[in-house]
């Protein structure tokens, strides 16, 4: 809770993201299941805006999310970042609470908060207790219209900004990999640009382009309320209705008729390298692979996140099991898929060269457990083992309301439901061997791959350990 | 049987919270000498078991550095007969979740698996295992050294990295503290089989162990399963005391370094677990750097100027005193700047104190958000653990609310002053600028 914002890696190393959803159908064939939780409680008021009221009476707190469908995807060439700035920008305060009062408030009142802009959306929260709901609402309900942003504050916190980038991307070499990387595997679609933004675009950027960002997007027919804890859906009805109901609708494109910009298809083999300071270099292969559009009708997003599963869902999966432990052509190896996004989906497979090992064996090792799979098929016992994880990782994260809500979030942000949940939860497990080795064969293949590598520079200086002692002072 | 949630509710009361009761947390020593602790709740069909003992990175020696890391993470990759691949496809089967807790004091085993029968059983048998039966493999051992021994290569090139390590030196000089945990290169490389071996002999035993359990089993099933976590451990008496943190030698390192930004860091000798200067220390550090958007050092560094990403300052108490450390990035250029005004914020807050608003507002921070520190299994077993290893009173969590109500501003700058030297603290700054 240091930051006030969290950009949401793009590769998630490990499997499960539509795992990452709740279900009580799953959960009740289970022995003790809880009856802390309940049903979800929708409600949409006369302005749009959506709100989602999900209880969970465990311990008297409260997490209020709001979401803004309003990602990197939605930026032009020239503004790149400019969602994110806006994001460090509305804790810069309005004309009823002045800049640094919104944090002090919510501090006041024992509340955590914080904000995060991914490709999709932009999500702004707050925790405290259950009795201090009322002023998260009117603090959040208040920023959504009455941002001041003055050319002052403006000029002090892009370059707070442009010190995230060079923290998060610039001088991380695996990070600056993927940015490249993206970038590389997409030509056409959004996705390819850094939710960060360009540096250049963010030296170049001004108030009057976060000032239009704001007056673009931020109203309540494009957001979703989402609040998970021990509340009465009822009683958050009406204070939503209170602070959000008086706030005017933009006239603004719905998910729906937003330009798709969907990507041509790649059609050979793409490789970059990237040179930077490290000592190991690193291996990132990104196949085109779709994402969930229809949670009933569609089924390959299902295999294909029980296909990361297969590959990487614990120590004993393939990846691990072979080309660390029996081969040791790697140091680390491990495979990633993001199910759901407005944008294309990429499955990803990574690693580090063990020493005396290259980037060209570990790829080599890779490509051989893709085309054994593809071969031979994967073991029921297998899938399984990843069904079986699924199920507990449903479970475990009643644990977390904030995942609790993360999850309902995520979805009705992309153009999805969070009842789909139980949908998703059945689909994935009755997704069969056979599905699985179909969609590593249909996608897992060159022309739908981008290579890239890291290839280490050394420090230009003395190892720091050889010097002395530098001077006192 | 009390569920957590009924708990919560009486503890937060109306008026006095604080005041009414407290986590209703179960402790007894097992048969086998291990201390347990455990909070029953039913709410969630999930199970939470952590097993600490006093086996941290204090234990090693300049010579054996990354010992105890490496018996930790070989726990679970080799036990009583099981390959490291069955113990991970035991686990993965029935969903659970195995983790590991790593600080200079203690080395934690960390189970959560979910509570139905067939799950738990099967999950908490691997972790009785893995707990008291490691076999340390000498292929696995090897793999796991060069493992290890590439990680740390790659973090002798990361300026983070770099910075944090010089920093432990310059602070904690030969005291064990100022290892690193992972070890260096050359140690892990050197260590043998019969080192983790004596290790793991020596300090996970029966009486040295904290068994925390949290979720959906009885007091009766609790006891059984700290028994039969513990039984086949050795009786042994737990040995070894940390030694005393001295002072450091004020000094500044700065280490150059290709990146676009300069990692500052700053330490001094912290807190101790049972500190009589804890409270203080810990509301002074909330105001002057610990609080987030609200802290000073953020108002300055950030917020008034842009300077940096993130700035923060924390204590990290532990057994004998952890450090006082402030932390920022800043673009190489401006390195200086935010270094000057970064001593000068604390120089500031360590001569004059808090203002009494700046106090009540932390007050009513840490008092108010008290709930969301123990809304969840997770969070409460880290308490647990915590509270069991160091010995700390069952009423901690309330005593903690209390001493937190009761802290003056008097009591912080004498805090500050007598403990923090801000001439005093040793610095580093990698990613210095050219000129040098």
């Amino acid at each position: 809770m240091r930051f006030h914002d969290r950009i949401i890696p793009l590769a998630r190393r490990r499997t499960a993201k539509l795992a990452v959803l709740t279900a009580i159908s799953v959960l009740a064939g289970l022995p003790g299941s809880p009856d802390a939780l309940a049903a979800i409680h929708e409600f949409t008021l006369g302005n749009g805006l959506r709100l989602i009221v999900k209880e969970d009476h465990r311990s008297p707190v409260v997490v209020s999310q709001i979401w803004y469908k309003a990602g990197s995807i939605d930026e032009f060439n020239g503004t790149t970042g400019v969602a994110h700035v806006l994001e460090h920008m509305m804790f810069k305060g309005t004309r009823k609470v002045p800049g640094g009062e919104f944090s002090r408030r919510i501090a006041a009142a024992g509340g955590r908060e914080n904000a995060f802009t991914s490709r999709d959306y932009t999500v702004y929260f707050q925790q405290l207790q259950k009795s201090r709901l009322p002023l998260a609402m009117e603090l959040e309900a208040d920023r959504m219209r009455n941002l001041v942003l003055t050319e002052e504050e403006f000029s002090k916190e892009i370059r707070v900004v442009m010190e995230e980038r060079r923290l998060r991307t610039d001088d991380q070499p695996r990070a600056l990999l993927y940015e490249k990387m993206v970038a590389s595997a997409l030509q056409a679609h959004p996705y390819r640009r850094p939710v960060i933004g360009w540096m250049n675009d963010l030296e170049n950027m001004n108030v009057a382009d976060a000032r239009a960002w704001y007056d673009r997007w931020y109203a309540p027919n494009n957001a979703v309320l989402v609040v998970v804890g021990d509340v009465d859906p009822a009683q958050v009805f009406a204070l939503a209705q209170k602070y959000y109901g008086p706030i005017k609708p933009r006239s603004l494109l719905p998910l729906g008729r937003r330009k798709p910009q969907a990507e041509p298809p790649q059609i050979g083999i793409k490789r970059i390298t990237v040179k930077a300071p490290a000592q190991l270099p690193y291996l990132v292969m990104g196949y085109h692979a779709p994402v969930l559009r229809d949670p009933a009708a569609d089924w390959e997003p299902y295999a294909l996140e029980m296909l990361a599963g297969v590959l990487d869902g614990n120590e004993s999966a393939r990846l691990n099991r072979q080309l660390v432990r029996e081969q040791r052509i790697a140091s680390s190896a491990s495979a990633g898929y993001d199910s759901t996004g407005r944008g294309p989906g990429m499955f990803y497979l990574n690693g580090i060269p063990s020493e005396g090992k290259t980037v060209a064996d570990l790829e080599a090792g890779l490509r051989a457990e893709v085309e054994k799979l593809v071969q031979e098929g994967i073991a029921e016992e297998e899938l399984a083992r990843i069904k079986a994880q699924i199920v507990a990782s449903e479970i475990f994260q009643l644990d977390s309301m904030s995942n609790q809500a993360m999850q309902i979030g995520q979805l009705e942000s992309i153009g999805l439901s969070h009842r789909d949940i139980d949908t998703m939860l059945k689909k994935l497990q009755a997704v069969t061997a056979e599905q699985v080795r179909e969609v590593a064969r249909k996608y897992l293949q060159d022309d739908g791959l981008t290579v890239a590598v890291l290839d280490p520079q050394p420090l230009e200086h003395k190892p720091p350990f050889a010097t002395p002692p530098g001077m006192r002072h | 049987m009390l569920a957590t949630r009924s708990l919560l509710i009486l503890f937060l009361g109306i008026s006095a919270p604080w005041a009414s009761a407290t986590l209703p947390i179960q402790q007894w020593q097992a048969a086998t000498g291990a201390q347990v602790y455990f909070v029953e709740s039913h709410d969630l069909p999930i199970l939470d078991v952590s097993v600490d003992f006093g086996a941290g990175s204090g234990t090693d020696t300049p010579a054996t550095s990354g010992r105890a890391a490496l018996v930790l993470r070989l726990l679970s990759l080799g036990a009583d007969g099981l390959s490291e691949d069955q113990i991970a496809r035991a686990i993965a089967d029935v969903g659970a979740e195995l983790g590991a807790y790593f600080d200079q004091d203690r080395a934690g085993i960390v189970l959560r698996t979910l509570s139905s029968a067939r799950e738990r059983r099967q999950a908490l048998d691997v972790l009785a295992r893995i707990v008291q039966h490691p076999e340390f493999p000498a292929g696995v051992m090897e793999r796991e050294q060069q493992r290890i021994i590439a990680g740390l290569k790659e973090a002798d090139t990361r300026p983070d990295a770099i910075a944090d390590r010089a920093l432990m030196q310059m602070l904690y000089g030969d005291h064990p503290y100022g290892l690193r945990g992972s070890g260096e290169i050359a140690t892990v490389g050197a260590l043998r089989r019969e080192d983790l071996v004596a290790l793991h002999h020596s300090r996970y035993v029966a009486s040295g162990a904290t068994v925390s359990i949290m979720g959906a089993v009885t007091r009766e099933e609790a006891a059984a399963i700290a028994e039969s976590l513990t039984n086949q451990l050795p009786k042994s008496a737990a040995v070894g005391a940390v030694p005393p943190v001295s002072q450091p030698l004020a000094q500044i390192r700065r280490i150059a370094h290709p990146a676009t930004q300069s990692h500052i860091l700053l330490a001094y000798p912290g807190l101790r677990r049972d500190d009589p200067d804890y409270f203080p220390l810990l509301l002074g550090n909330h105001i002057l750097g610990g609080g987030g958007f609200t802290s000073r050092l953020m108002e300055e560094i950030r917020q008034k100027r842009g300077l940096a990403y993130s700035v923060s300052s924390h204590f990290m108490p532990l057994r004998e005193q952890g450090p006082f450390e402030i932390g920022l990035q800043t673009r190489k250029e401006q390195s200086e700047e935010a270094l000057a005004l970064t001593r000068k914020v604390l120089k500031d807050f360590v001569a004059n104190g808090p203002t009494e608003r700046e106090l009540a507002a932390a007050r009513q921070n840490i008092i108010g958000s008290f709930p969301l520190r123990i809304d969840s299994n997770r969070k409460i077993i880290g308490y647990l653990a915590m509270i069991g290893f160091y010995k700390l009173p069952l009423t901690y969590l309330e005593d903690y609310l209390k001493r937190v109500e009761s802290v003056t501003v008097a009591q912080i700058k004498d805090a500050f002053q007598r403990r923090i030297k801000p001439e005093g603290m040793v610095a580093v700054v990698v990613g210095a600028p050219e000129k040098e």
